[in-house]
């Protein structure tokens, strides 16, 4: 395998590993500030890929696709937390698995009744199309690439919110102490809606931005859901930058050992084998990463405890 | 209290009295029906011992299931094929005999849980939903892209397997056969229940830290019915793939976990019979549901969501009333 290759399969992990943790960022504010395990996140996903595909199409603008799928997600987001997830935070994480696993399946059967069965497609906007020429001569997407500048800009917005405004400190503070913050007069109630709508706002333009990659269906968000819950053992509850360092090496690991292993075996094996074990090796190969982790720090990498 | 027993008849001679019923009127359909139910009832007792007794909230069971169906695909699929099982290090043949695939099967949910769980336990609380589930689905993929049997298309055993002295073809055989398998556990589940081993379980739920200053390791504990509870759904697993005499990824599913842990809900958490009454009502819903909308999951995730927040206990909770403190 060529130099070059290898370059484009990690610019490949780098923004699969950047768009998990848009997923994972969610996730892990909410499973932190709240107390919540939520399974829906990844209905929130597909409902962002939904809102943008459909506006999309209606207008034939990406853009104003975009601003729909954040909108959308971000308003589901509330309106579920309102109506459900504020009655669970009292409950034990057994009755919010299954309340989210419910709302799972209202989410999904109600897509699928409005949009049908099959996948609807995101053509990627005109304006970041076709292939750009990187130093060293290499030809990479540019909308792959935007992808990239785009989710570190949100990650590089959202470790402002939380590290430097006065919404950051009362996330943080909820997080710390959540009585000791009601005292203080903060409108508890208010601050979880917020903190669930924008992870939900997260994982929307996660959805859509992914959406114009791949198809548009029903089910495409647990599969992410599940990676996002590997991204977060690995990079500790709770904790942002736990996330974003194990999003990045999960996306990493994921796409260079797809690339890699078939390659790996093919020295010791014979092409076809080969192909089927390091195939086989590598869609475990994340698993086993937290397996490891899970071994060395059961809190996480970033963990507290 | 006293209810609970009788409500626990009732449910028993309902599910006896369907197929029979069935049979006599010669609708060979509701016999498939009932048998489904019976071995997704298997599946949630299994379950039930981890997630009612020992209080593990595991959303990977779909693992031990997928692993029993499995079993009996590699056991059974060389036999069909005129092939041997493997010839190194030894000459061993395939098997259509139920009893030996049972083993198998029972044998490999048993050392998956065990690694699972053993790398599982080394956290708690939500950290235990997300790995299990994580876990769960890196079986799923392996299953996906490995190609010997059949990958994502799975594997068709053409002729069920066979049990000594019985028909396994004709469906109220096999459906006793189902039957008794699980009374069989839920027997054992009773045993256990109340067992030196089941109480120590159910302390190490409650209050870890005072069963342990009593000497004995909840880690352990919550180990060895981790281990029980995936045999006993991998025994779920390799009947349900004989029901179907298919076997598919679909097994390992992350969504079979939910609906496991569905049959466990709506029947009643660390009830005995809870996923007997669980697993009886959710096939039912799919059949009635399924007859009149394509859509039917989103009546049941309504009525789901309706009996979570609304209505603890299940439905043996709400007729019996609360016998065991559900935490």
């Amino acid at each position: 395998m060529s130099a070059m290759l290898l370059i484009e399969q990690a610019l490949n992990g780098l923004q699969y590993g950047i768009m998990l943790f848009l997923m994972a960022a969610g996730l892990t504010l909410v499973f932190g500030v709240m107390g919540l395990i939520n399974l829906a996140h990844g209905s929130l996903y597909m409902l962002g890929a939904f809102a943008c595909a459909a506006v999309a199409a209606a207008t034939g603008s990406f853009w104003l696709g975009l601003v729909a799928s954040l909108a959308a997600a971000a308003a589901a987001g509330a309106l579920i937390e309102l109506s459900v997830i504020r009655r669970l935070y009292a409950r034990d994480h057994l009755d919010q698995v299954l309340a989210t696993f419910a709302l799972i399946l209202i989410l999904s059967e109600g897509t699928r009744w409005l949009f049908g069965s099959f996948p609807l497609y995101l053509d990627i906007p005109a304006a970041l199309s076709g292939p750009v020429r990187l130093p060293g001569g290499i030809d990479y997407p540019l909308y792959r690439l935007a992808l990239i500048g785009f989710g570190l800009a949100v990650a590089a917005g959202l470790f402002l919110l939380i590290g430097r405004t006065r919404l950051g400190i009362r996330i943080r503070a909820g997080e710390a102490d959540r009585e000791m913050i009601a005292a203080l007069g903060v409108d508890i109630s208010r601050l979880y809606t917020l903190v669930f709508a924008l992870g939900a706002a997260l994982a929307g333009l996660a959805g859509a931005l992914v959406g114009a990659l791949q198809s548009v269906q029903v089910g495409m968000g647990e599969p992410v859901l599940i990676l996002a819950f590997v991204v977060i053992v690995i990079g500790g509850i709770g904790s942002i930058r736990g996330a974003l360092f194990g999003a990045l090496l999960v996306g990493m690991t994921d796409t260079l050992g797809r690339a890699l292993l078939p390659v790996a075996f093919a020295t010791v094996l014979p092409p076809a084998e080969a192909g089927s074990v390091g195939a086989a090796l590598a869609s475990m190969l994340i698993y086993i990463l937290m397996a490891g982790v899970l071994v060395i720090r059961p809190g996480g990498l970033f963990g507290r405890a | 209290m006293r209810r609970e027993p009788l409500l626990n008849a009732l449910i028993l001679l309902a599910l006896l009295a369907v197929p029979l019923a069935a049979q006599a009127l010669d609708e060979p359909f509701l016999v498939t029906l009932a048998t489904k139910a019976a071995i997704l009832a298997l599946a949630g007792v299994g379950l039930n011992l981890a997630l009612g007794l020992g209080g593990m909230v595991s959303l990977g069971h779909a693992a031990f299931f997928g692993i029993g169906g499995y079993a009996m695909a590699v056991l059974a699929a060389p036999v069909q094929a005129y092939e041997p099982l493997m010839t190194w290090p030894m000459d061993l043949p395939g098997t259509k005999s139920m009893p030996a695939i049972w083993l198998a099967a029972m044998a490999a949910g048993a050392l998956a849980a065990l690694v699972i769980g053993a790398l599982s336990l080394r956290t708690g609380g939500v950290y235990f939903i997300m790995i299990t589930l994580a876990f769960a689905q890196m079986l799923y993929y392996f299953a996906v892209s490995w190609p010997a049997y059949g990958g994502e298309d799975g594997i068709s055993i053409y002729v069920r397997n066979g049990f000594p002295g019985l028909d396994t073809l004709d469906p109220l055989q096999f459906f006793g056969l189902c039957l008794g398998v699980l009374l069989l556990a839920l027997g054992a589940m009773h045993l256990i229940a109340r067992s030196r081993f089941g109480l120590a379980l159910d302390g190490a739920r409650q209050n870890p830290e005072r069963v342990a200053a009593l000497g004995l390791r909840p880690a352990r504990l919550k180990l060895i019915a981790f281990v029980v509870s995936g045999a006993v759904t991998a025994l779920a697993g390799a009947l349900f793939a004989d029901l179907n005499r298919f076997v598919s990824p679909s097994m390992l599913h992350w969504q079979t976990s939910g609906e496991i842990m569905v049959f466990v809900i709506l029947g009643g958490a660390g009830r005995l019979f809870g996923p007997v009454a669980g697993a009886a009502i959710f096939v039912l819903l799919e059949h009635l549901l399924g007859g009149i909308s394509d859509y039917w999951k989103l009546f049941l995730g309504l009525a789901l969501l309706g009996i979570v927040l609304f209505a603890r206990g299940g439905l043996i909770g709400a007729l019996a009333g609360r016998a065991v403190a559900h935490d």
